[in-house]
């Protein structure tokens, strides 16, 4: 009884969990011109609309992916970096830094957006309105979640094999490269496939960092949903969920053991 | 992270105290923020949009986060998919979806018109219901997850031990369950806390100007309002408030541990 009861409001969870974005698919492939749901009937124009070959939402896709795969990067390397210091160094403040690392996570993204667009523009680091600064600032909020993800495979990894691999003649680097690399390849992918969701999805430094000439998915997106009831939204919206499903299913598959422990 | 990250802060603290319209003190923006009639009562709603938010989070995630300690493996795997994928993906699509199911042409008022349950269409959005209701929905898998993390830390003979000496079920509940999970609850419900304060995108969307938020408040100084140094020092308190929760409720690291990302 109590146990049906449970379950019913699961149901009832996951339905809120679960609806407001699939309900964009719907709509994606409507042919009215408007939000309406239900679609007065199928049609792919709104698909066609948005891959127009010198449209500028196809721009703003490269762009997007452009911005994601080069975060990713960015943050993957850094991060690795850094939770390989924190989790085999020994020294004092190792719990102060890592907190640091992670503080991204927690900051107000409003605060930390305003900053960046005051730094970028002092600092001239990268010119506004190219990738570089976005790539830049994107890569700050995926390092956290790289950290964290290698630092717990790490944190598993046997330390003496390291230590004999070193035993056996191999160099610093030959044993990062032949032994511990492989052994904590799922945290880093895990990492990296979060740290692109993280860039894929951000909408408020991007509305910050991005110039008309240069703009991500999320940052058009926000511009026309105040006003625009073109189900052209709609399909932006299933594209960007799209690439986020399979990379948080490719992520889950490469986590499995642990997630579903 | 230097340059990127702490410069930023830093740059956004220091033009706080100096870009100066309104006196010649350092702290004078700060000042005319807390005597405005504005801001104090937005600084106020923002502390207590995010307080309702993690209460309903927590009424709503505890039980479900017991049931995912419970189910079968199966289960638990569709349960779990059924909160990452949400987690993950863009709060602006979600956040959209919901106003195509919440305004007043929307889904929802829809059905209800359909099933005569009501009459004309309620507004659902555009208010403090659609800020809950949007800001819930996207912060629910970060309080299920730390739940859901000590849950699975309990041992069920405690709770069956509790029954065997007699104790009821709520009883049971009460003074061993409620008492072994408190360290998810406590973490899960800093952590939304503490998100929900920054919010943006959602009561932006789902709520109206009576709703405004510390992060849309920030912007409007920011932009319409051109006032660099009131929407620094909005800024600055913002970040103050976060801190300061931070710091009350518990160290930071224990936090990251919690986001389920990884389980030691």
């Amino acid at each position: 009884m109590g146990r049906v009861l449970l379950w019913g409001l699961a149901g009832l969870v996951i339905a809120f969990l679960v609806l407001p974005s699939l309900v964009v698919v719907p709509i994606s492939f409507s042919s009215g011109q408007t939000l309406r749901f239900p679609p007065p009937g199928f049609s792919l124009k709104w698909y066609g609309a948005f891959f127009d070959p010198g449209g500028e939402w196809l721009r703003a896709a490269l762009s997007s992916l452009q911005v994601a795969f080069g975060a990713a990067a960015v943050s993957t390397l850094l991060g690795t970096l850094a939770a390989f210091g924190l989790v085999r160094g020994r020294f004092p403040g190792r719990r102060t830094l890592l907190a640091f690392f992670v503080a991204p996570l927690i900051v107000p993204v409003v605060v930390l957006a305003i900053g960046m667009f005051f730094v970028v523009l002092r600092v001239r680091l990268g010119v506004l309105g190219s990738a570089i600064p976005l790539i830049g600032a994107h890569a700050v909020l995926g390092i956290p979640l790289v950290v964290l993800n290698v630092a717990a495979s790490l944190a598993r990894v046997d330390a003496d094999l390291e230590f004999a691999a070193s035993g056996l003649g191999g160099g610093r680097w030959q044993v990062f490269q032949r032994v511990t690399l492989p052994l904590i390849a799922p945290g880093v992918m895990a990492g990296a496939l979060l740290s692109f969701v993280t860039s894929w999805d951000e909408v408020v430094i991007a509305i910050f960092l991005t110039t008309p000439y240069f703009r991500t998915l999320p940052v058009i997106m926000w511009g026309d949903v105040k006003f625009s009831l073109e189900p052209t939204i709609a399909v932006v919206a299933a594209i960007l969920m799209l690439m986020t499903t399979a990379a948080v299913v490719a992520f889950v598959v490469v986590r499995r053991r642990e997630v579903l422990r | 992270m230097l340059v990127l990250f702490v410069l930023p802060l830093a740059w956004v603290l220091f033009r706080s105290i100096t870009s100066l319209d309104h006196g010649t003190a350092w702290y004078s923006n700060y000042v005319a923020f807390f005597r405005s009639t504005i801001y104090p009562k937005v600084l106020l709603r923002t502390a207590g949009t995010a307080l309702l938010v993690t209460a309903v989070c927590l009424i709503v995630g505890y039980p479900f986060a017991y049931l995912m300690s419970s189910a079968s493996r199966r289960a638990r795997g569709l349960l779990l998919a059924a909160v990452l994928l949400p987690m993950w993906s863009s709060v602006l699509v979600r956040t959209w979806g919901w106003t195509v199911l919440l305004q007043d042409t929307g889904i929802v008022n829809g059905i209800l018109i359909n099933l005569g349950l009501i009459q004309k269409p309620v507004h659902l959005m555009r208010n403090t219901l659609g800020v809950g209701i949007g800001m819930t929905q996207v912060l629910l898998p970060f309080m299920v997850l730390p739940l859901f993390a000590s849950m699975r830390r309990v041992d069920p003979d405690y709770v069956r031990a509790a029954a065997g000496l007699g104790a009821s079920p709520w009883r049971a509940f009460m003074r061993v369950y409620l008492p072994l999970t408190r360290g998810g609850v406590l973490i899960g419900s800093l952590l939304v806390f503490v998100i929900a304060l920054g919010f943006f995108i959602t009561p932006a969307l789902l709520g109206s100007p009576a709703n405004t938020m510390l992060s849309e408040q920030i912007i409007k100084l920011l932009g319409p309002a051109r006032d660099p140094g009131l929407a620094t020092a909005a800024a600055g308190i913002l970040l103050g408030v976060t801190v300061l929760a931070l710091v009350v409720g518990g160290r930071v690291v224990r936090f990251a541990e919690s986001l389920g990302i990884h389980q030691t």
